[in-house]
């Protein structure tokens, strides 16, 4: 902030305070006057006014928030550029209190950074910890019981798009990871799109159309065994899902994974790396390494 | 004094019934689709899955139609018959009356329209989109030129301390709205502020909190002013208490804003200032509040037989404690608690249903008999009746919020000795299930109350007209 605006927010300030103090003092009167002389004389619509002097326990009340004002701005910034004898600021009180955290939580942190996570899985009191970050963190797009939703991976199941391991759990924590499932429609056209549904959905063993299947053979072969691979078990390093163990993350049926052929897919988990730092990502990946144990 | 005249000329009554009636009207709307919202917080379901039902559609209708609706057409009704009566001539123009009257309604019907179809500025409390912004620029300007017009003209000496209220109330809210409206329009109902970021953030605050002082608290003020003393029968307490109390409630009032933003990206030095200057507040805005008490001072028996004295006296309780509990909301370490929680909805209907409700319905039990020229309501027990419900409404209502809200406020910072939080935020949605139901039915009981009053101003209004001379009054048109 320049000087002038400094100098300009200041002046305006003592000049608000002193006239709001003029006010309260130029209309002070403490003698109460005969009862039947005392009205202003003005009359409104037979409204009359008294004109009795300000209670006492109002003016020192009024007199003395004005003299914590005066009190506070001399303590705390508020008069422009001047940061207050306390030397407070907003953003050092938020330091401070995450330098006390840290300080408090640093040793457990570390005992449990030494940790390998499978066995930090085990340890009960790590698995608290862990469960409290995923709540706060995790349990927005993961359900409270991570057992996932719509567009959301079920964190307690066996199926995995990057892998189960807690090394590439605590990656996927720790990065994020942004999937990228192309749109087809252009290449495949509304029968194309048909076809491959169809014989995606036979991957799992399910009932369809054979012949609509078998058209789409030919196409999944040329468009999508880059990703899914030639038997439609997906590749980790990827994210590209298993396509025959009948889990859908976008639904399984039949118009949804047309749905998903058509426009592609961009599913995104973001990166925790600053918000929870490492450390914690590493409790908190050896938690979601557990919920598969169970 | 002898420049005072004592015949009052024949007066504009045909907009001050109209607006009185349409306080009545809104009023039940505005309430009706509060006590809607309150219910999609207990059963989500009932929003039908209807983008127009939404939580988030409906919000913004059900604050534009309490505040704007209600609480605007409760000003206009009482101001332009208070400037009338205490400057004893007829108001400047009936046209540009009926201009006022009719161009509100239109505004109103507009934010009916386009808030549930999702025309939205954003900006809290201001959300109409910038050709309404436009009409109600007009309107205001118009209801300016009207009120100060007729007060220009009045046959008194002075002027009423009633319309110094009225009067800052209409100047400030025109400044505020033409201030915090800035925006560039980008197609027909859609516009964006030509402020950003925190600049944006304070201009919306500085508006915010000045739409509470001077539009719910500065209006509602000269209501008070007005309807009390004469309900009581009794002289105004202190004339001296009015000028202290009114200059500081306007000077201090306009620096209070910074509190909405306690901890964010607004600079140190002005969280500061709002929050010193709304310390300061406290005195002013009890000023009000004592005026209007020891105005009954000699005349307390009257409660005994006077449920609208009962109005007017209860929402002068209501309107003191809210202002005490603002001042102690915005000190910093109280902030850091209630900001963001329940607390804060509780303390607004503290003010809204206690204060700028109740004296509202109060005013208009008082006025309504007057300019339908009715020996008085249909029936003083019905209106004894919704003083009861008024009051318990509204006391369920902030009651649960309260728990609610320092309920959240633990949940959040609790944190246990490894580091984490205690609780995840749906964790604290859940424990605050209770507490929508009570202000679910607190809001109910409330608007039952408006209910009652409908049927009694309906009968009071197919009731034989007075029959005794009163020439002071004669209805115009």
């Amino acid at each position: 902030m320049t000087s002038f605006w400094s100098g300009y927010i200041i002046v305006l300030t003592i000049i608000s305070l002193i006239l709001v103090t003029w006010i309260l003092f130029a209309n002070r009167k403490t003698e109460v006057r005969d009862d039947n002389s005392r009205t202003t004389g003005h009359v409104y619509d037979g409204i009359e006014e008294y004109d009795n002097p300000l209670p006492a326990w109002w003016f020192k009340m009024f007199v003395m928030t004005i003299l914590f004002a005066v009190g506070y701005l001399i303590a705390y910034p508020g008069m422009g550029n001047f940061k207050g004898l306390l030397g407070w600021t907003q953003v050092g009180q938020w330091q401070n209190e995450m330098d006390y955290a840290a300080e408090k939580l640093q040793p457990i942190l570390d005992s449990y950074a030494a940790t390998d996570m499978d066995a930090l899985a085990n340890d009960k009191a790590a698995m608290k910890m862990g469960a409290r970050i995923f709540a706060n963190n995790c349990s927005q797009c993961h359900g409270a019981d991570a057992k996932g939703s719509y567009g959301f991976p079920n964190l307690t199941d066996s199926d995995w798009l990057y892998g189960g391991d807690a090394a590439t759990l605590k990656t996927t924590i720790l990065h994020g990871r942004n999937a990228a499932m192309p749109a087809w429609q252009a290449a495949l056209g509304d029968q194309g799109i048909k076809e491959v549904a169809q014989y995606v959905i036979s991957l799992s063993g399910r009932q369809v159309n054979q012949a609509l299947a078998d058209a789409g053979q030919s196409k999944f072969a040329m468009f999508c065994v880059a990703c899914h691979g030639a038997d439609g078990t997906g590749n980790k390093f990827m994210g590209a899902p298993n396509l025959t163990d009948n889990v859908w993350l976008y639904g399984g049926s039949p118009a949804m994974i047309e749905h998903t052929l058509r426009a592609g897919r961009n599913g995104r988990m973001p990166s925790f790396q600053d918000l929870l730092q490492e450390q914690k990502i590493h409790v908190v990946a050896a938690y979601v390494k557990s919920l598969g144990n169970k | 004094m002898s420049s005072t005249p004592q015949e009052h000329p024949e007066y504009n009554l045909k907009v001050v019934k109209q607006f009185a009636i349409m306080t009545v009207v809104w009023g039940i709307v505005g309430m009706a689709v509060g006590v809607f919202i309150a219910a999609e917080l207990v059963w989500p379901d009932i929003n039908m899955h209807l983008q127009w039902f939404h939580f988030g559609r409906l919000r913004p209708l059900h604050t534009n139609a309490v505040i704007f609706a209600f609480g605007g057409c409760a000003l206009f009704a009482t101001s332009l018959y208070v400037v009338q009566r205490t400057s004893y001539t007829r108001l400047l123009s009936d046209s540009l009356a009926s201009f006022v009257f009719w161009g509100w309604q239109l505004v109103i019907l507009l934010a009916a329209i386009t808030l549930p179809l999702g025309y939205t500025s954003t900006k809290e409390y201001a959300e109409l989109e910038w050709p309404i912004d436009i009409l109600i620029t007009v309107v205001w300007v118009a209801y300016a030129v009207l009120f100060f017009g007729t007060i220009a003209k009045r046959r008194t000496s002075h002027i009423y301390v009633a319309n110094w209220f009225f009067g800052a109330f209409i100047i400030t809210v025109a400044m505020l709205h033409l201030i915090n409206s800035a925006a560039v329009p980008v197609t027909t109902w859609k516009s964006y502020s030509i402020y950003s970021g925190a600049t944006d953030a304070m201009i919306q605050w500085w508006y915010g909190h000045n739409a509470v002082g001077f539009f719910l608290t500065a209006g509602f003020l000269g209501m008070m002013y007005y309807f009390v003393p004469k309900q009581a029968e009794r002289p105004v307490y202190s004339y001296r208490l009015s000028i202290v109390h009114f200059w500081a409630l306007v000077g201090v009032y306009i620096w209070a804003g910074p509190h909405h933003l306690h901890y964010t990206a607004l600079p140190d030095w002005t969280q500061s200032l709002g929050m010193v200057m709304s310390l300061i507040l406290l005195a002013p805005s009890w000023g009000g509040m004592i005026n209007g008490m020891m105005t009954l001072s000699g005349a307390w028996h009257k409660l005994r037989t006077d449920p609208i004295l009962r109005f007017l006296v209860v929402s002068l309780s209501f309107y003191g404690m809210s202002t005490f509990e603002g001042p102690m909301m915005a000190i910093k370490t109280v902030n850091a608690m209630s900001h963001y929680t329940d607390w804060t909805i509780g303390h607004v209907h503290s003010g809204a249903l206690g204060w700028v409700a109740m004296v509202s319905i109060g005013s208009l039990y008082h006025l309504i008999p007057v300019v339908f020229h009715k020996d008085g309501m249909y029936s003083t027990k019905l209106i004894n009746t919704h003083f009861w419900l008024s009051t318990i409404g509204t006391v369920l209502y902030i009651a649960a919020l309260w728990v609610n809200g320092i309920l959240q406020g633990l949940m959040w910072r609790a944190y246990n000795a490894d580091g984490t939080l205690t609780y995840s935020f749906v964790e604290s949605v859940e424990a605050s299930y209770p507490g929508y139901i009570v202000r679910f039915i607190g809001g109910a009981i409330f608007l039952s109350g408006m209910l009652i009053m409908a049927y009694n101003v309906y009968k009071t209004l197919q009731s034989d007209d007075k029959t005794s001379e009163a020439p002071v009054i004669q209805g115009a048109a």
